[in-house]
């Protein structure tokens, strides 16, 4: 029996072995650093995630309809009356959230080690479009359910467009396909996430792993394996990623998908954050929720959009500011001018700054869930300096837009602060 | 390389690039409205003959609110006193047809028409009446609050200064058919639209 499994795979081999080489390239022959720790995780589950996303999608679209008066009623009708629909469904919406959370701390392990330092530029260029395409992917999905919070959330951000210079208002009459967020919206934004933008991630991911694979995977001490290589050729501090690290990857996925299923059978909603109560309520275009707030992985940016002050009757300012604070992780390997890489070897200031960034990252993330009356309102004396000067006296405004500069100044000042920064020497070999 | 073929090359390329540029308009085309959205987004008719001085009805256009209130003559008059406090008091911004240019923004002076939908993000804003100081403060006189992002507007739709809102409520194309009836959507200059 086993010689003949051998003799089959002999004679494949023998017409396509593009198979047994692309394997050995990828996998049992990649070498990765021996020292990979618990932040490389990330990676793999990324992948996973896209993974479940992609089957548990597959099944929703066979019970869901695209159109605005079926379309909310469809998401019930799975949740109550398709076989084993809520779980399907819960494992959709848990998956989005679960998607960012693997790739903000994918993106975070970047900034740690300097994953994304020369030579290894196209690599982070990959992954900042997966994460902007990502972001799209979220977005259109997010009205399909046709809630309220679906509805006013793409109101608000198809608004946005609406505020570019000239071209505004056309644009976003052409994104809606109607004067108002309706069902043309619905049925595009659903061929949209349903085909176009996965199609586009799967290419995206295929080309962030082979950047990768072509320059090596970088470690957790930020130095080049292959600098140091055996007689046979292969780096001394590498081992193959198979089985070495598809056996821990499989350890990290079962880790994951215990907190994964936890969170999908006990608190789907998380409190709110996964599933927002008011998407619990169909769209109603004459009625607006009392607070729009979107899904807690765009609030950072939604925190810096409401910061920034109109210039006059725009508000393109701060729809530009919030493109900015996206795109310019686009230029972070120029960025960076650290004599080491890795956190390890890096000095106090860049450690610093990496520290407050997460810091604000978290506030700025916090802010954009709750309303700017959140922490309630500055009382300066009745036509005082401050009482006229302030455009708004919502304390949280105040707090955002401090906590916006520092998230530019992260940027923008990396040149100066982590060339300046004292770093301590490189290890010759992974330690 | 021959040059004729090179030159051959470059010109299938440039013009297969052309042709593969122009199959893009028909999608791009595809995603304006529709013409039935076209039709269903024309002018609708209001009657306004039940509507009691001070109240306020809604009525949907492109599936928008449309609110029409029909002002007291103390509203009409409040709005002066909060000349000082609105960002833009002469209705400079053009929110609004030209025949509503003017103190009142609209037509009639006691017939107020306004788009229900917050300049600031889309949202629509609530009306609050001269009573709810307790929540608007003392000055207040009536008029509308976003609970989105805290934005407030007076009684004819004005921006207060100090709230996200940059611009005035728009006032949409009106036009009166008869003294009772109104016809959103469409003015005397454009029919249709």
């Amino acid at each position: 029996m086993a010689s003949r499994l051998m003799a089959l795979w002999d004679w494949f081999d023998a017409r396509m072995p593009t198979v047994a080489e692309e394997w050995r390239k990828h996998a049992a022959e990649y070498y990765a650093p021996k020292n990979f720790n618990f932040w490389y995780y990330f990676g793999a589950l990324s992948g996973l995630v896209l993974v479940i996303q992609i089957v548990s999608g597959i099944f929703l679209t066979m019970n869901y309809k695209p159109d605005a008066a079926l379309a909310f009623g469809s998401v019930e009708y799975i949740m109550r009356d398709v076989a084993g629909g809520w779980v399907i469904r819960y494992i959709h919406s848990t998956g989005a959230s679960a998607f960012f959370i693997v790739v903000y701390l994918h993106m975070f392990r970047g900034l740690l080690y300097g994953s994304y330092r020369q030579p290894r530029e196209l690599v982070w260029i990959f992954g900042v479009l997966i994460y902007l395409t990502l972001m799209g992917e979220a977005f259109f999905g997010y009205l399909l359910p046709w809630g309220q919070m679906s509805y006013w959330g793409a109101q608000v951000i198809v608004n946005l467009f609406g505020t570019v210079p000239f071209i505004g208002p056309d644009l976003s009459l052409w994104i809606r396909g109607d004067y108002v967020v309706g069902d043309a919206t619905l049925n595009r934004f659903f061929a949209l996430h349903v085909i176009a933008i996965p199609l586009v991630l799967l290419g995206l991911v295929s080309a962030h792993i082979l950047a990768l694979h072509d320059v090596g995977s970088n470690n957790p001490d930020g130095i080049e394996i292959k600098k140091k290589k055996g007689p046979d050729g292969h780096p001394l501090d590498g081992i193959p990623f198979h089985p070495y690290y598809t056996v821990k990857d499989l350890a990290g996925a079962v880790f994951f998908l215990a907190i994964f299923c936890a969170i999908l059978f006990f608190v789907p909603e998380v409190g709110g954050y996964f599933l927002e109560y008011n998407n619990f309520i169909p769209a109603d275009p004459l009625k607006t929720p009392p607070h729009i707030a979107p899904v807690w992985y765009f609030t950072p940016y939604y925190s810096i959009l409401r910061a920034i002050p109109p210039i006059g009757v725009s508000q393109f300012p701060g729809v530009m500011a919030m493109g900015i604070a996206t795109l310019i992780l686009f230029f972070l390997p120029w960025l960076d001018r650290g004599a080491a890489r890795s956190i390890r070897y890096r000095g106090p200031i860049y450690k610093s700054a990496l520290a407050i960034f997460v810091v604000t990252f978290l506030i700025l993330g916090y802010l954009g869930t709750e309303p700017t009356t959140v922490w309630g309102q500055f009382h300066p004396a009745e036509g005082s300096l401050f009482d006229r000067i302030l455009d708004t006296k919502d304390v949280a405004t105040w707090v955002a837009r401090f906590f916006t500069i520092l998230y530019f100044g992260f940027f923008f000042l990396m040149p100066w602060y982590t060339s300046i920064d004292k770093c301590k020497p490189e290890p010759e070999r992974t330690t | 390389m021959d040059k004729t073929r090179r030159n051959l090359i470059i010109a299938t390329s440039v013009v297969g690039g052309a042709a593969g540029l122009g199959v893009a308009v028909p999608f791009v085309w595809s995603m304006w409205p529709s013409e039935r959205a076209k039709a269903a987004g024309g002018p609708v008719e209001a009657d306004i003959s039940a509507l009691a001085p001070g109240e306020l009805m809604i009525i949907e256009w492109r599936s928008k609110p449309v609110w029409i209130m029909r002002r007291t003559k103390e509203m009409v008059e409040d709005l002066k006193k909060v000349d000082g406090k609105v960002t833009d008091p002469n209705s400079s911004v053009p929110e609004q047809p030209d025949y509503a240019k003017n103190e009142y923004r609209s037509i009639k002076p006691e017939v107020l028409v306004l788009v229900g939908i917050c300049s600031h993000l889309g949202c629509s804003p609530k009306p609050k009446s001269a009573e709810d100081k307790a929540e608007m403060g003392a000055e207040w006189t009536g008029g509308f609050y976003c609970p989105c992002h805290g934005s407030k507007f007076d009684l004819a739709g004005r921006v207060y200064k100090g709230s996200p809102a940059p611009k005035n409520l728009e006032v949409p194309k009106y036009t009166y058919l008869s003294d009772t009836k109104l016809l959103i959507g469409a003015d005397k200059e454009s029919k249709g639209a």
